[in-house]
């Protein structure tokens, strides 16, 4: 087991965890919650594939899959800004919801063979680096590129540009924007609609870049949830997500590899010869998510924590205050 | 007052129209409402109009259709002798006319300059906030509003935020400032800092209006004053020099409003409530109350001052046992009362007037008969073998009905329909009629008109009377310098220190030692700096 090849595959999975986690920021940081990832995510993966299978291109199938997911996002859009239903209840609907739809229209496209998939090539120069060469500059997928891109812009448009001071006044205190002009309404379906463009694109990465392929529910398995739960971890900031996104996705590469070699560290390998103490591993990132969820509920830790003040708290236009 | 004509208008420079805004026949129906009833409004260059009225008068909706929050189903506004039509706030900012609310539209975790700049097109993309800091700055200056820029909302006290607010609408180029309630939330000196503020803004020509039930403040800073009552203008721009408060409240409530209730003189009994070194946190987990220890005795209304948020709400909570006490006792007549329940308070004698009324106070959906019997209900005669004798609480409610004057057409309305001073009548009804020995009661008249506020007086005098103890927690200082024995005043969680009332007219010098311990200043400090002190 070498370290730094399940570094590097680390930094792939994490990917689709950090596209999920800052899609899932910028709609909670305008203070929509939406637990729907999940089934956006699968939506996009599936989605990304079957075009793929169809037209032969990975690009044209990313591109759906981000439409898709985006416009699935809208459901749950309509139903907590406009109707101000539960924001809760609604993204746990969503979340059923899209993956009925995806296991659906997805029936059969396990059988379908290898497709092309998103380029894979390795940055000249920064790939000579050692040690962070091989493990972030090394054949990886142009979406992995892209993700180092998306942390300091979407860092840079939330705390430094103009509609990103917008997002969080209407996150903290959509009154005092809506007293000023700003659009809350109209604002918040924008970043309900990014985050669901995001969820979609990272169905995408796992279908067409990390794990290729369309293995039903399980081409998720639970990663959306692990995304809502990092939302919190990483307090809302893009980059602090993107510490955690790509620290998830190592561990979740180590756990699957831990389990492979017959000697660790020179003694036998508890996790070859038990193969079921690998289940306790894997159930680990899902049992942080639940730790963290019922940590980040409770209401004086999300104030100390910096949760935008009006997130799950539909708006209604001459109500005092939030 | 007669309309003035407007040929003959004594006008000190001919090319200015006489008003800056002139508002006729505003007639604006909600439904079942008439809420403004042909009102005529008129504002001069310069001045700073007051706006009187009780709630529901229409004060508030007039100027929401001056702001453009409402239209008006008829009558003009004209800016400047132009007429206009504001289809939204946005048109009437760009008009010149700002309204600063009460509850203040601030983001908390945004700095001065972000929410000066919030919804404006310039910057268009990236924020330099440096540029903008110092140009927020240099306004700042120029009115005597002087804030730093650079601070989060959250980390400025309330007058601060106020001056916000005033620069966000002057940044947008507001001309006219419209002010609503804008003492309600302030300690006394920082009244004064607001009013030498008004003076110099309307000496470098802005006009303000300035909506308010006080009535000395009105006397105080406006220089005319228009007064509302159920929709119609009963005064129209009257000069306010000369005017009496009791003038005022007479064209507000439409008959003679006692101001001073007669405060007999009661024997002060025994220690009721004793609180010892009390220390508590609030919602965030953080230090509210930081060893508390006041006392209230039988027969007399101790008042509690202190500017909104400095504790007094944790403090009611932590005497009820609605909040965890970390250290420190409670005891009434002699028990401990901290960290038990509610129902262990409510049996030994704790009558509580919450904060707020629609949610805590009472349950909104319920009818009235069943928040009057809240307190009773598990007890003989209303719970009879566990089951609810509701022909006997029917009964039991019409009797409160009568008896604390509650206008409400049958006793299973919702409370929810009930009016601000109705509602309190229910909680009073329901609070009193248990002979309580302890009483705290926070806030009982926020939000309510003069006439409500003095029935609501003389039942606490009454409790009084009849040998209960009272806590009184209020943010008005008048209010509890008319009912109080004894005032303790808290400041960041801390008892600053407590004064005697003596019967009546308050000597200027009390009240300013009351205005800093509020803002801060023990009471040991003031008597050693050799400030006056009385009492």
């Amino acid at each position: 087991m070498d370290l730094i090849i399940v570094l590097q595959a680390g930094v792939a999975t994490g990917t689709v965890l950090l596209f999920a986690t800052i899609g899932e920021i910028l709609a909670e940081r305008s203070g929509v919650m939406n637990l729907g990832v999940e089934g956006m995510m699968l939506i996009g993966a599936m989605s990304a594939f079957s075009t793929t299978i169809a037209t032969g291109n990975p690009w044209l199938g990313v591109l759906v899959a981000m439409l898709f997911a985006g416009l699935i996002s809208q459901i749950h859009a309509f139903i907590t800004i406009t109707l101000q239903a539960d924001q809760v209840v609604s993204g746990l609907a969503l979340t059923f919801l899209s993956t009925g739809i995806s296991l659906v229209l997805g029936e059969g496209l396990s059988k379908a063979g290898t497709v092309s998939l998103m380029p894979v090539f390795s940055i000249p120069v920064l790939s000579q680096i050692p040690i962070l060469g091989p493990i972030f500059f090394t054949r990886h997928s142009i979406l992995v590129y892209f993700g180092y891109i998306l942390v300091p812009l979407s860092w840079y448009y939330i705390n430094r540009t103009r509609p990103g001071m917008h997002l969080r006044a209407v996150g903290e205190y959509p009154a005092a924007a809506d007293a000023l002009g700003i659009n809350v309404f109209r604002m918040r379906y924008l970043y309900v609609f990014v985050g669901g463009v995001m969820a979609g694109l990272a169905g995408a990465t796992i279908s067409l870049a990390v794990s290729p392929g369309w293995f039903s529910e399980l081409t998720t398995a639970g990663q959306g949830w692990i995304a809502v739960g990092l939302v919190i971890f990483a307090q809302w900031d893009p980059v602090r997500a993107a510490v955690g996104s790509y620290a998830f996705g190592a561990l979740r590469r180590l756990i699957l590899d831990i389990q492979g070699p017959t000697m660790l560290f020179g003694f036998a390998n508890p996790f070859y010869y038990n193969p079921y103490w690998g289940f306790f591993l894997q159930m680990l990132p899902y049992a942080f998510t639940v730790i963290v969820l019922v940590i980040g509920s409770r209401e004086a830790m999300r104030k100390r924590i910096g949760a935008p003040a009006a997130l799950g708290v539909p708006y209604i236009r001459g109500e005092r205050g939030l | 007052m007669a309309q003035p004509n407007l040929p003959n208008n004594p006008d000190p420079s001919p090319a200015q129209p006489p008003f800056v805004v002139e508002m006729r026949g505003i007639v604006k129906r909600f439904p079942g409402v008439l809420a403004n009833d042909h009102v005529d409004f008129e504002l001069r260059p310069g001045e700073i109009h007051a706006l009187l009225g009780e709630n529901g008068a229409g004060k508030s909706t007039l100027m929401n259709v001056l702001a453009g929050l409402y239209r008006q189903d008829s009558g003009v506004i004209k800016i400047n002798g132009v007429p206009v039509t504001f289809s939204s706030p946005r048109d009437a900012i760009n008009a010149g006319i700002g309204m600063i609310h009460q509850h203040f539209m601030l983001v908390p975790s945004q700095t001065v300059t972000e929410n000066i700049l919030l919804g404006l097109d310039n910057p268009r993309f990236i924020l330099n906030l440096s540029r903008y800091d110092s140009k927020i700055a240099e306004l700042g200056k120029q009115f005597g509003l002087e804030v730093d820029p650079r601070a989060k909302i959250w980390q400025l006290s309330v007058g601060e935020q106020q001056r916000v607010e005033i620069l966000k609408m002057l940044y947008r180029g507001a001309n006219v400032l419209i002010m609503d309630e804008p003492t309600a939330v302030l300690a006394p000196q920082e009244i004064e800092g607001l009013f030498s503020i008004l003076r110099s803004m309307t000496a470098q020509g802005k006009s303000i209006i300035f909506i308010s039930h006080k009535l000395n403040e009105i006397t105080a800073i406006a220089d005319r004053v228009t007064v509302l009552r159920r929709g119609k203008v009963t005064a129209a721009g009257q000069p306010a020099r000369g005017l009496t408060r009791q003038q005022l409240a007479n064209l507000m409530v439409g008959r003679d409003v006692i101001f001073n209730l007669e405060k007999k003189p009661v024997q002060r009994g025994e220690v009721v409530l004793d609180i010892q070194d009390v220390h508590a946190d609030n919602d965030k987990g953080l230090p509210a109350l930081r060893g508390v220890s006041i006392n209230v005795c039988a027969g007399e209304i101790v008042g509690l001052a202190g500017v909104a948020g400095n504790g007094q709400r944790e403090l009611s909570q932590v005497i009820t046992g609605l909040r965890k006490c970390k250290q420190g006792r409670i005891y009434l007549n002699g028990e401990t009362v901290s960290n038990r329940s509610v129902i262990f308070g409510i049996q030994r004698g704790m009558a509580y007037i919450p904060e707020d009324r629609t949610h805590v106070g009472t349950a909104p959906n319920l009818s009235v008969t069943d928040n009057v019997i809240m307190r009773k209900y598990r007890q003989s005669p209303i719970s009879q073998y566990g089951l609810l004798n509701m022909p006997l609480a029917v009964k039991y409610a019409n009797e409160l009905k009568q008896a604390y004057d509650i206008i409400v057409p049958h006793v299973s309305t919702p409370v929810r329909l009930l009016s601000g001073g109705n509602l309190q009548r229910v909680i009073l009804a329901r609070e009193i009629s248990g002979q309580p020995q302890f009483m705290v009661a926070v806030q009982p008249t926020r939000g309510l008109d003069v006439g409500a506020i003095e029935g609501v007086h003389r039942l606490l005098l009454a409790q009084r009377e009849a040998g209960a103890a009272i806590l009184l927690i209020s943010e008005e200082l008048e209010e509890l310098l008319s009912l109080s024995d004894r005032i303790y005043v808290i400041y960041e969680g801390k008892i600053m220190g407590e004064v005697k009332i003596e019967p009546g007219e308050p000597d200027p010098g009390l009240i300013e030692t009351i205005g800093l311990m509020m803002t801060g200043t023990p009471l040991e400090q003031i008597e050693q700096q050799g400030v006056r002190v009385h009492g």
